[in-house]
């Protein structure tokens, strides 16, 4: 099992390799005539008008938490419908199945409230 | 000396530099890359571990997702300058990894030679086994789980509520 | 590949090498071979057939003058590129800049691990190969979010965090869809899902119930939008982001971007195809073991590449959706759907734990006349439209 594992780092070397052999090639051969008009950053062809790290908005955050929480929700089923059909087969089947139906339902419940609370929604009505 | 022992040893001393490197580079992005090597090659350890399952389970929880949030909260707060460190935080820190330090070292010098790093059994962490022991003996642990993560999801939704 | 390498040693071909020497040279060349037969040519090749596709869609031609009918404008592109200046914007942060195409490549590329070719064609069969699909897919956000943010520029930031933010709300989707089918399959290896199936269309995972056709359908979805396709490119949405978040990237380093999406494009068909289209499955013809092999690549190449072929004619038909309307679709109509599909596919088990044949065969049936009312739409369609500019492949 090693040995397969092993290849997932071979390629993840030969990735950063292929792409780093490259860049070197190109490097050789591309010409390099850096200009300060040609380095600015590009804004449509204005001149560019403050830095672009400036606070960004929270509901990217408030994705990333839902996503998060289901994402493990997932995790946690993987290994247990990897081995559903055997427990099918031995006759706990129904056992298993009241378990992942308490387990997903629950989460379900939460996005139901986040749904109701309006949080899947990107545009927020502006309370006055 | 086995390979997979040597590669142990090399991952490890990656690791120790990534993490260093999560602790002392001044900017928060790059710190947050940085963690997300250190997560990498954790995984790569379960691996070697015969835990490929919590390998990569690490590698889609931890480096994919928790690090979209870390990042996005980071670019939420957006801290321009690095912050100067705090005298206070710095010695709280120190106090923390001392006492980290010397835990660990009470334990390894009790008389046991540590266990070879990379021994474990091969059904050790399979899907399998992993799946008997949540439905077995840790059925209700792994329910809570759930209602765990739904608390998680109504406090998201509570302190969002709570933006200007 | 362990056990073939084993039999090798075994015959005494590598006598006198350690064996972890022997191994290290064998993954190395595997890895080597995947990367410049298959996975590079196929890329280029599918950006070639996309322009050309879109091209004829739109009543153009396309690229056609390097080599027969233009095939190899991809070399053209890519030796253009690198002989390209490579800027880096001064006020970027540059270490991340240069560092983002190599993350956005290396997720990419780890997925051809696990992509099942054939019965014995594949690199490693780990037994968690569909998580781990996911997995190293998921670096790929990483990768994106860097791009974006380094670039510093307002449009990079906006694409990237948009483009993060739109990968993962639709891999809940497309991870509800895997799940249903590791419950029927029992199994998380490619190689076990697919010999879960058979080669006849009716033992496909896809016709195995109604909710697995609908899981189909929601993976499908949701895995061209993790992909960044249209109709959900607004993360490079041109008329508001300029580029999104390889604004700022020129020459090879922008290439290696567009060289991850159109290879994630064929990931995303052999995924489905393992998951819910039998594979590399074929009718027992022959025993001889190079012929069948070759037969499985051929099959698992064209049903992967039939899904490519569709991405690129929903991209040609298709506007694209807006950002509310997109995350609407994901989490108010998708992930609900997807849940139902897992549920509905767990009771299915319980009332039928061998399978339901004549409702598979039934489903194929609905599927087939789908499909031929479909085909009947679009000759239609054909047949009022100009023909002639469709049916001269030469000009």
């Amino acid at each position: 099992m090693l040995f397969d594992f092993a290849n997932v780092l071979v390629f993840t070397a030969l990735g950063l390799g292929f792409v780093g052999v490259n860049l070197l090639i190109g490097k050789l051969l591309r010409p390099s005539n850096p200009q300060e008009r040609k380095l600015s950053t590009y804004e449509c062809g204005e001149p560019a008008s403050g830095s672009a790290w400036v606070n960004f908005n929270i509901r990217f955050y408030l994705v990333a938490l839902i996503f998060i929480i289901f994402e493990v929700e997932i995790a946690f089923i993987f290994p247990v419908a990897a081995v559903f059909r055997r427990w099918i087969e031995n006759g706990q089947g129904l056992f298993a199945f009241v378990e992942i139906m308490i387990f997903v339902g629950i989460l379900f419940l939460g996005l139901i409230y986040a749904w109701a609370k309006g949080d899947l929604e990107w545009v927020k009505k502006v309370r006055v | 000396m086995d390979a997979s022992v040597i590669l142990f040893y090399v991952i490890s001393v990656l690791l120790v530099l990534s993490s260093l490197m999560v602790v002392f580079l001044r900017n928060v992005v790059h710190c947050a890359l940085a963690l997300v090597v250190a997560l990498f090659l954790i995984a790569i350890l379960f691996v070697m571990l015969h835990a490929p399952m919590v390998g990569v389970l690490q590698v889609l929880v931890y480096a994919g997702a928790i690090m979209v949030l870390f990042l996005f909260v980071i670019m939420f707060l957006n801290p321009t300058a690095s912050e100067p460190r705090r005298k206070l935080w710095w010695g709280f820190g120190s106090a923390a990894a001392l006492l980290l330090a010397a835990s660990l070292a009470a334990l390894l010098s009790n008389g046991e030679a540590p266990a070879d790093p990379v021994t474990a059994t091969e059904t050790f962490g399979s899907p399998e086994t992993l799946a008997k022991s949540l439905f077995t003996d840790f059925v209700l642990p792994f329910e809570i789980t759930s209602v765990l993560l739904l608390v998680a999801i109504i406090g998201a939704v509570v302190l969002a509520k709570r933006e200007p | 590949m362990q056990a073939y390498i084993d039999q090798l040693i075994r015959d005494g071909y590598f006598a006198g090498m350690p064996k972890e020497v022997v191994y290290a040279v064998a993954m190395v060349l595997a890895a080597f071979i995947v990367l410049s037969v298959f996975v590079a040519p196929l890329a280029g090749v599918t950006s070639w057939l996309e322009r050309r596709v879109w091209a004829r869609m739109q009543s153009r031609v396309g690229p056609n003058r390097v080599g027969p009918q233009g095939i190899l404008q991809w070399l053209a592109d890519g030796i253009k590129n690198l002989l390209k200046e490579d800027l880096i914007p001064s006020a970027a942060d540059a270490k991340l800049f240069s560092l983002a195409p190599y993350v956005v490549f290396v997720g990419f590329l780890c997925a051809f691990v696990v992509i099942p070719f054939g019965s014995q064609l594949i690199v490693a069969d780990l037994n968690i190969g569909i998580l781990y699909i996911l997995a190293v897919t998921s670096l790929v956000v990483v990768g994106i979010l860097m791009a974006g943010w380094s670039s510093n520029n307002k449009w990079s930031l906006l694409g990237g965090m948009r483009s993060a933010a739109q990968i993962v709300s639709y891999e809940i989707p497309a991870g509800l869809s895997i799940l249903t089918i590791v419950f029927l399959a029992g199994t998380m290896s490619m190689q076990g899902i697919i010999k879960a199936q058979g080669w006849a269309p009716w033992d496909w995972f896809l016709f195995n119930n109604p909710f697995t056709f609908a899981a189909f359908f929601l993976y499908f979805t949701a895995a061209l939008a993790e992909g960044n396709r249209t109709p959900f490119d607004i993360p490079e949405a041109e008329s508001e982001l300029v580029a999104g978040y390889v604004t700022e990237y020129s020459g090879m380093r922008f290439l290696f971007f567009f060289f991850a999406e159109w290879g994630n494009l064929y990931v995303i068909g052999a995924v489905a195809t393992t998951l819910f289209l039998g594979g590399w499955q074929v009718p027992p013809v022959t025993s001889d073991p190079i012929l069948l092999g070759v037969l499985q690549f051929v099959v698992f190449f064209l049903k992967a590449y039939l899904w490519v072929f569709i991405a690129m004619w929903v991209r040609a038909t298709l506007p694209r959706v807006r950002v509310d309307q997109l995350m609407a679709l994901c989490w108010k109509y998708m992930v609900p759907l997807s849940f139902l599909c897992l549920l509905g596919t767990i009771c299915w088990m319980l009332v039928f734990p061998k399978g339901n044949q004549i409702f598979s065969v039934a489903m194929f049936v609905l599927g087939l006349l789908i499909v031929a009312y479909f085909f009947k739409r679009v000759v239609f369609q054909i047949r009022h439209a100009r023909p002639e500019l469709y049916f001269k492949p030469h000009i």
